[in-house]
């Protein structure tokens, strides 16, 4: 069970506003992370350098804070498996997200976070309906079909 | 050139940390949100909330330039309209956000802290993107015969 964390929340979610931004400001490119890992499989060295070096940034990024915050005593802070978790629901998940993002051409960073920041009504549209199918999912598979 | 690279990375290690931080790769995080029925977390909101603040800001200003500071053009997404491309699109993603308590993100990131759970869903994420690609190409192939 996870507790209410406004600030780690806030100060994560500026982070990832400023790095969108910079990334828009320097080099005139969307972080929309499904978009800049689709773009991998490009025939151009460049499209292809700059994605994987984002990419690589990010990992990088994480695995500094866990390591980080694990010396610090929080090894809670990285992610673990859930025990009896289905890994089916895993796959499917996975199949669903790849799918779903490559239709809708983006997903949480793309459509939420710089959709809505260039005011685009396209993303407003995806980022409710991820949002509204997120929610009904996560009810039926919790409290329908008990799931944790 | 190079220093195109060089700021990509700085973004990325931000988006990573910012990540991190913000608890989104922990999925329980995650569904602690979608599940609005149970004890509920909002602290997506906050994330999703303190991004997009910012970015509008910032797009705002950036947006009235003619060209980003080290590339000849901008590169953003020319469509425009809401069809059901869009639609279903949106909706098989949440769903599969709903069933895994992933979304590409955090996904990703979790490869900064590996775990079974990542065995599972990335190569599954993965080859959701390479059905797109070939149901897009089959389509096209048909289209054309």
């Amino acid at each position: 069970m996870e507790s209410f964390t406004p600030y780690s929340a806030l100060i994560g979610g500026v982070l990832i506003g400023v790095s969108a931004s910079l990334l828009l400001w320097f080099n005139g490119r969307i972080a929309g992370i499904s978009g800049i890992a689709r773009g991998l499989v490009s025939s151009d060295r460049a499209e292809f350098l700059w994605r994987a070096i984002f990419l690589a940034g990010l990992v990088g990024g994480a695995w500094f804070f866990y390591r980080l915050t694990a010396h610090a005593g929080y090894p809670q802070l990285a992610p673990h498996s859930r025990p009896g978790f289905p890994p089916g629901l895993l796959v499917a998940g996975g199949l669903a997200v790849g799918f779903g993002t490559a239709l809708a051409r983006g997903c949480t960073s793309g459509h939420g976070v710089c959709g809505l920041a260039r005011l685009s009504p396209r993303s407003l549209v995806a980022t409710l309906t991820f949002l509204a199918a997120g929610i009904a999912t996560t009810y039926v598979v919790r409290h329908v079909l008990g799931f944790q | 050139m190079l220093l195109r690279y060089l700021t990509s990375l700085v973004c990325g290690l931000l988006f990573g940390v910012g990540l991190a931080l913000s608890g989104m790769p922990r999925p329980l995080k995650v569904l602690g949100f979608l599940d609005i029925t149970g004890r509920w977390d909002p602290s997506l909101i906050f994330v999703l909330g303190g991004a997009a603040a910012v970015a509008t800001v910032a797009f705002h200003f950036i947006l009235r330039r003619k060209t980003p500071l080290l590339a000849p053009s901008f590169d953003l997404p020319t469509t425009k309209i809401i069809d059901l491309k869009l639609i279903a699109g949106a909706v098989i993603f949440g769903a599969g956000w709903g069933l895994s308590g992933y979304c590409p993100g955090p996904a990703i990131a979790l490869l900064a802290a590996p775990n079974v759970e990542a065995l599972y869903f990335l190569p599954a994420m993965v080859a959701g993107w390479c059905l797109y690609g070939l149901v897009g190409w089959g389509l096209e192939r048909a289209r054309k015969s």
